[in-house]
């Protein structure tokens, strides 16, 4: 496939950065926080044992670190076309605040940081930086997700 | 409950104890639906070929929750995770060991709390590092138990 250079122009950029997905609000079950935590093979008692949590400094079950990702779709759609068919996760960078427990409802919004073309070993690549910021409904910000999407 | 490293225990350059992990195909389907992430790569063998791959693949997400596991387990019921990150380099698939491992790159303090920074990845069986990534754990001090 013939790629113009660049496939992403300057204002392409301005018009992504800053957009927000609509905010998406969900509630933590007990049930899915277990489900979670045996899918990963992970048997530490607070993600698992409702009577070994409440030892905890927690006082009850919380949600694994990774767990927000089960709470929804968090890509924002670009506002323009871009000549790749395929997606590839980069990775991420989490940050927490508070833990999630059973019966939180957490707000999800995500936001485009930062949107770029390189070119590297799949050919040009245009890499897309989402911050996903999950709110508990007492308003605190329990965690941030750093992910960066890969389209080439 | 694991034992408890306290702040004291930890030195710069220490290694952290491996952990092992053994992904099947079974875990891959429990994880998509636990995770709400159906792509068919991570379970339809058929589909993963169609997209030019020998097999089903990890979930990138897995993986980064394999390194959450690592942290927890490290830091033990009374450490608290305030970071977790990683890079997806490498294609990891079911029926292969993946260790995650890690060292202690930085000890330190900062508004009252203590802190370490570890480097941490997930390696296959040829050592080759899949998932690498970092994390911050802010850990108890023994100075604060009465």
């Amino acid at each position: 496939m013939s790629t113009p250079s660049p496939a992403l122009t300057e204002e392409m950029r301005q018009q992504a950065i800053g957009l927000e997905s609509s905010p998406f609000t969900t509630d933590v079950e007990k049930g899915a926080i277990i489900r979670f935590a045996q899918a990963i093979g992970d048997e530490n008692p607070i993600f698992n044992d409702e009577a070994e949590a409440r030892k905890s400094k927690y006082g009850g079950l919380v949600a694994p670190p990774t767990f927000l990702r089960s709470m929804g779709s968090y890509r924002v759609a670009l506002p323009f076309e871009l000549p790749f068919d395929r997606m590839l996760d980069g990775g991420s960078e989490w940050r927490y605040f508070y833990p999630v427990r059973p019966g939180d409802r957490i707000t999800v919004v995500a936001r485009i940081e930062n949107i770029n073309e390189r070119t590297g070993r799949l050919g040009v690549m245009i890499i897309t930086t989402t911050v996903t910021t999950y709110t508990n409904q007492l308003d605190q910000v329990v965690a941030t997700q750093t992910s960066n999407g890969i389209r080439y | 409950m694991a034992d408890q490293i306290y702040w004291e225990d930890v030195s710069e350059g220490m290694d952290m104890a491996p952990l092992v992990k053994n992904p099947t195909t079974q875990q891959l389907v429990k994880y998509a639906g636990a995770s709400g992430d159906y792509y068919q790569i991570h379970y339809d063998k058929d589909f993963a070929k169609g997209n030019g791959l020998d097999d089903v693949i990890l979930h990138g997400a897995l993986k980064n929750a394999y390194l959450g596991q690592y942290m927890t387990d490290w830091m033990g019921p009374l450490g608290t995770l305030a970071m977790l990150s990683c890079q997806y380099r490498g294609m990891d698939s079911p029926g292969q060991p993946i260790t995650a491992r890690g060292s202690v790159t930085r000890k330190y303090q900062e508004d009252g709390r203590n802190l370490v920074d570890c480097e941490i990845w997930l390696e296959n069986t040829e050592g080759q590092k899949t998932t690498p990534g970092a994390a911050t754990v802010e850990l108890p001090s023994r100075q604060g138990l009465g």
